[in-house]
């Protein structure tokens, strides 16, 4: 078989099963949307709605395409190809499951770029060459308010990859590799997935990793209210439909990447045990998909769940979020964690995990302790309360 | 106006408790208030109401104002007998009647047309009011739709068909007249 055959088959599969995902997610996105609101969502094409995919992507293709008279026409083109692009190309590191076996030859790893020894760098590289897609579509619309709408998010994602980065030094500390297989097998080798040990890294990654995939409560960059639809304003059909396409994109990214790190990829504690690469059958490989693809859902229906929660912050409470509480954060994390790696035994989860909750547990003690008052001063609300 | 003058109200947002310092309990409150909602939903218990199969219910249909009906008497006959006061109470002028001799004893005209224009008409139920032979009333019918101007331009015969489709769940006005006499009286005494 040809070198190249394999890899293409994997690129196939999950360019396809990703366009599908994302096309779905959108309709759970309403479905949830709408139960939470006590509502029913989408339920009239096809079975509880589930043609509304085909239906929305239909309507897509089929409208007419506007581009502004005082646009940049090539980097208004360019802009939503290179959103999507980044987006998918973060997929290439990504194992989604372990490993299937191949008869007398050595088994292929489910990842089309599989055991990349820079994986969870290339990741971020990656996944933030996106906001070039958001500021060129801001810039190129020739609107201010895309124009806006584009400056605040490259602000917002440049601010949020700072902790999104210190977070997960610490596990590459206890992992010892950037690779994500070798992060996965490390929690699957010690049976501690690093959300129980390192959950300040956790906290902090979740919140910049929602905030870099830019959802509520942190979708500054195409607030209605502010900038009527942010970046995407003078965007329409497919072009507009590659930007969500995109964004749907970055929510699977780090739904996958909080999994891989924080809560051990395929590994399931008796369900999926760590083997040899070699010894893995054909159930246990489809076993670890169904494990892995389990834990995604679920932290992307979490994901859902949050944006409907919270309301979305002021601009200046998200950059003091960013620099003034998870950074610190991070950084304190990171401290615990290089203490626990020089002076703890490599095995020795227990004492690191009790660590990591003191972590939390001082934090949020400082926190409660120290914030004064933080009330905002009195406001006059007309006279005789009118 | 000064800043200390009294009619000014000053309001302050209270002080967060140690929970809302902690930032947790707040955000695990809004957690399960949409958590509870989506379980609701779930279970069933939504407020969507699935339209064009499921009907909304009335609080009275019989008060209710909608598509007019002209009203039949025992034997058939529109008992409309012309006499122009509803075309005249009409603040919208969207009654248009022609009368003619009528052909029976027991009233001097009839109408050889009577037409409303349903998209000029406001719904004040105002011809039903001044009708004295109860002929002209609304229906609890809402959902009017028509797919060209002339089709909402109601003539005689389409009047006296919306009497029959509606007659089973609203009875005359006549009926209704007294149903609201006997009550009124009921009370009083």
């Amino acid at each position: 078989m040809q070198v190249w055959l394999e890899p293409l088959i994997k690129i196939v599969v999950v360019v396809v099963v990703l366009q599908g995902a994302v096309a779905y997610l959108v309709l759970v996105e309403r479905k949830v949307a709408a139960y939470i609101q006590d509502r029913l969502g989408p339920n009239r094409v096809g079975p509880w709605g589930l043609f509304q995919p085909i239906a929305d992507g239909a309507k897509f293709i089929l409208k007419e395409e506007i581009i502004p008279a005082g646009a940049n026409k090539v980097l208004f083109l360019i802009a939503p190809v290179a959103m999507l692009a980044t987006a998918t190309l973060a997929f290439a590191t990504i194992p989604f499951g372990y490993v299937i076996p191949k008869e007398g030859a050595t088994p292929i790893a489910l990842s089309i770029a599989p055991n990349m020894d820079i994986g969870l760098l290339f990741v971020f590289a990656i996944g933030s060459l996106g906001v070039y897609g958001v500021v060129l579509g801001g810039w190129a619309s020739n609107n201010k308010y895309s124009f806006l709408g584009g400056l605040r998010s490259s602000a917002q994602l440049v601010s949020y990859e700072i902790p999104l980065g210190l977070s997960v030094i610490g596990i590459l500390l206890f992992s010892g590799s950037l690779r994500l297989e070798t992060i996965i097998t490390e929690q699957a080798r010690t049976g501690w997935w690093w959300f129980v040990v390192q959950p300040l890294a956790f906290a902090v990654f979740m919140i910049s990793g929602c905030a870099e995939s830019a959802r509520l409560p942190f979708d500054l960059p195409e607030c209605e209210q502010e900038l009527v639809g942010g970046y995407h304003t003078e965007y329409t059909g497919m072009k507009f439909g590659m930007f969500a396409f995109s964004e749907y994109l970055h929510m699977i990214t780090v739904a996958f990447l909080t999994t891989i790190l924080f809560f051990g990829g395929w590994h399931f504690w008796g369900l999926a045990p760590m083997t040899d690469e070699n010894q893995v059958t054909w159930l246990g490989a489809i076993v670890r998909i169904a494990v892995l693809s389990i834990k995604v859902l679920a932290t992307i229906f979490f994901f859902m769940w949050i944006r409907w929660s919270f309301p979305r912050f002021r601009y200046d409470q998200l950059m003091n979020m960013a620099w003034k509480a998870m950074i610190p954060l991070g950084v304190v994390n990171l401290i615990v964690c290089a203490v626990c790696q020089e002076f703890l035994r490599p095995d020795d989860m227990l004492t690191r995990c009790v660590l990591g909750w003191l972590a939390v547990l001082g934090c949020v003690v400082y926190m409660a302790t120290s914030a004064g008052s933080n009330r905002s001063p009195a406001r006059a609300v007309g006279r005789d309360g009118a | 106006m000064q800043a200390d003058d009294k009619n000014i109200k000053w309001v302050q947002e209270p002080e967060l408790g140690l929970s809302g310092r902690m930032y947790l309990g707040p955000l695990l409150d809004g957690l399960a208030t949409t958590a509870r909602h989506f379980l609701k939903t779930v279970r069933g218990e939504e407020m969507t109401q699935q339209f064009p199969e499921e009907r909304p219910e009335f609080g009275n249909p019989l008060i209710y104002r909608g598509v007019h009906r002209l009203n039949k008497d025992e034997q058939g006959r529109v008992k409309c007998v012309a006499c122009f006061l509803c075309a005249t109470a009409c603040p919208a002028h969207c009654i248009d009647i022609i009368g003619t001799e009528a052909p029976w004893p027991d009233r001097e005209k009839y109408p050889r047309s009577f037409v409303i224009d349903e998209l000029r008409c406001i719904y004040c139920g105002m011809c039903e009011e001044a009708c004295p032979v109860d002929a002209i009333e609304l229906t609890a019918l809402f959902d009017l739709t028509g797919a060209s101007r002339e089709e909402m331009i109601f003539d005689k015969e389409k009047l006296l068909s919306v009497y029959d489709v509606t007659i089973d769940k609203e009875p005359m006005r006549s009926r209704r007249h007294g149903a609201r006499q006997e009550s009124s009286s009921g009370k009083d005494h």
